[in-house]
């Protein structure tokens, strides 16, 4: 697969100078199977100096539950953000599936359809062997209500016919995950089996614990052990956390060199102006009032249309993911719906 | 500068021509591209959204039509009576309370309804014909609290706001004057009372819920408490006006009389007594 000159630079010139010593970036094509490929055929694998991440983590990207971060347009210490969007949630985690349709008019499954199609769980044409179908550990992170991680096994499961594929959702709010198990009782059982859920916050995933019903006993905290997920995926989840560049080096530790991360949210759709007033006006006066009318909460919608606001542009995104260690191929991300949400992908270096 | 620069070069100039904003700064970004907030003025007391027509209109229709399809959305029939209370009708209620001394006073007091405020416990311990012991009583058999109302939100001018917001906490005591259950059959029919009383129009778009009751509790609605409503209503002076934190020891026969309100048909005791007919002859109906 020739790589055009001008992409090529284009992606050099986007890795911070420290690692575009170290890495060398051969491909372009943001698809999954691309990067993947590309990096397996010996001929292009990485330099062999890049070592797993030897750099030390930058105090920002520590969490401090005393240092200033924004929730919505506020201003919040990341300890206090935690216990506020907790607050979001569990108001919104009953009606959020409804509120989704109605906000985006439906659009959103397009939007998951096609994140999940292009991530293609289940394939993996590096494995070794002839047969592209090896077992495969997908962790859903914010994951709570399950669409993701359901179309993640239907894809897996039926479309690749890949039954070793197992999915681990991840979410900080117990309420949004339980909505997650009720909606996942009508899988087939073959995808029930291959699915678990884990309370956990992203910014530290060595303390999970497993979702219990109320009432029984606290079950033990475990951790996600480094380098043992394949696909990491969070979807409109990434703008609640307190510390971003956190979870992404956290991110970085789980996933096995040659995982790939990949993040749906929404982004800006400042490159085309009147459709960008159009959805800004749509996003700040009807989406509060659908969450009046339909959730009996305006200030929870209030805050997730102030957090898209506030969500780093594309670029300035992917410049934390690579800024975290991964590799990104080409723009390294893909704009839905003229920049109304953006796709992410990164990947772990392969050392 | 840089957030110029940044709009106006393309992807590829980009990172070579703007400065690179220090990685650091990348865990609050949100400061470097401009942010957009819709045009609101701004708040004129807590809670305060200033909603422009279109908005007002849209909450308008949209809480009307879905407290009616499921009347216990509280917060929905008081944005519903928040949005459509503009442009006249607030603003009439709030000059009824300027007209009147004790009305004055509340405005200048602006007391508050809640738990807190009232001491329940020695409400309870009060004679029994006296306008707090009938409340709490009403509140016990209901099993209702004072705390549940929501907060005005959408009224632009504070005193209405303060108005609207003592209507709210008020209806509970015009329950205990006119003695009418929670159930939805003495709900509308104390709307249709407040109407002909406050004019708000939320409460008179209420009414319309009668179409929800059943056939044997519409007939009685239209025979017996519509009209005891209209009447009352309209004859009794401003409910609004009452200060009721003043009046808790006051015998509650005696305020309805000073205000000139008769007690309807014990909806509750009628209610009971036709459940324990319909009882009777499904008994008799099986021996």
């Amino acid at each position: 697969m020739a790589v055009r000159p001008a992409q090529f630079r284009r992606a050099l010139l986007q890795t911070p100078s420290r690692l575009r010593q170290q890495n060398t970036i051969q491909h372009s094509h943001p698809e999954l199977q691309h990067l993947l490929s590309a990096a397996s055929s010996p001929a292009r694998l990485f330099s062999s100096t890049v070592t797993a991440r030897a750099l030390n983590t930058p105090d920002y990207a520590v969490p401090n539950p005393s240092r200033p971060t924004h929730f919505g347009f506020q201003t919040v210490t990341e300890a206090e953000k935690i216990e506020r969007v907790a607050t979001v949630f569990t108001s919104v985690a009953e009606s959020y599936d409804r509120m989704n349709d109605l906000m985006s008019f439906g659009w959103h499954r397009i939007w998951k359809d096609h994140f999940v199609s292009s991530l293609n769980p289940g394939f993996s044409p590096l494995a070794s062997g002839l047969d592209p179908r090896a077992p495969q550990h997908i962790l859903d992170i914010a994951g709570g209500t399950g669409d993701i991680a359901f179309r993640m096994l239907h894809t897996a499961h039926i479309v690749n016919a890949n039954p070793d594929v197992r999915v681990t959702i991840s979410d900080i709010n117990p309420a949004m995950l339980t909505v997650g198990k009720q909606r996942s009782t009508l899988l087939p059982a073959s995808q029930q089996a291959a699915l678990s859920f884990v309370e956990a916050n992203a910014e530290d995933l060595t303390r999970t614990t497993p979702l219990s019903s109320p009432g029984t006993a606290n079950p033990p905290t475990s951790a996600i052990p480094s380098a043992s997920v394949d696909l990491y995926t969070v979807a409109f989840g990434i703008r609640n956390f307190s510390n971003i560049p956190a979870a992404l080096r956290e991110a970085y530790r789980v996933l096995k060199p040659g995982g790939v991360f990949a993040c749906l949210e929404f982004s800006k759709a400042d490159a085309h102006p009147l459709f960008n007033t159009l959805y800004k006006e749509w996003s700040f006066r009807a989406i509060p009032l659908i969450g009046q009318l339909v959730a009996g909460d305006r200030d929870s919608y209030q805050y997730l249309v102030e957090s898209i606001e506030k969500f780093p542009s594309q670029a300035d995104f992917r410049d934390m993911i690579i800024d975290a260690g991964f590799v990104v191929g080409g723009q390294g991300y893909e704009d839905l719906t003229g920049g109304v949400a953006a796709i992410h992908k990164g990947m772990k270096p392969r050392a | 500068m840089e957030v110029v620069l940044r709009r106006s070069a393309g992807l590829a100039g980009r990172s070579v021509h703007a400065p690179r904003p220090s990685l650091a700064v990348l865990s609050l970004p949100a400061s470097s591209t401009r942010q957009y907030t819709p045009s609101r003025p701004p708040p004129n007391y807590p809670g305060h959204v200033p909603l422009n027509r279109l908005e007002k209109a849209a909450l308008a229709i949209g809480s009307g039509l879905m407290s009616l399809r499921d009347p216990r959305r509280g917060d929905l029939i008081a944005a519903f009576a928040e949005a459509t209370a503009t442009p006249y009708f607030i603003y009439r209620l709030r000059d009824a309370m300027l007209s009147s001394p004790t009305g004055r006073r509340i405005l200048r007091d602006r007391p508050r309804i809640t738990s807190t405020s009232l001491n329940l416990p020695h409400l309870r311990a009060l004679g029994p014909n006296t306008v707090g012991r009938t409340y709490v009583d009403w509140l016990d058999r209901e099993g209702v609290s004072p705390d549940t109302r929501a907060a005005v939100r959408y009224i632009d001018d504070a005193e209405c706001a303060y108005v609207m917001q003592r209507y709210r906490e008020c209806h509970d005591f015009y329950h205990a004057l006119t003695g009418l259950p929670v159930v939805r059959e003495g709900e509308v029919a104390l709307k249709a009372f407040e109407f002909a009383n406050t004019l708000l129009p939320m409460t008179g778009l209420s009414v319309f819920a009668a179409a929800t009751l059943k056939v044997q509790e519409r007939r009685r609605f239209v025979d017996t408490y519509l009209p005891w409503a209209v009447r009352n209503g309209l004859r009794a002076g401003e409910v609004i006006n009452v200060y009721w934190e003043e009046e808790l020891e006051t015998d509650v026969d005696e305020l309805r009389r000073r205000l000139g309100v008769e007690a309807p048909p014990d909806l509750r005791a009628i209610r009971q007594a036709e459940r324990e007919e319909r009882r009777r002859k499904a008994a008799e109906g099986r021996v």
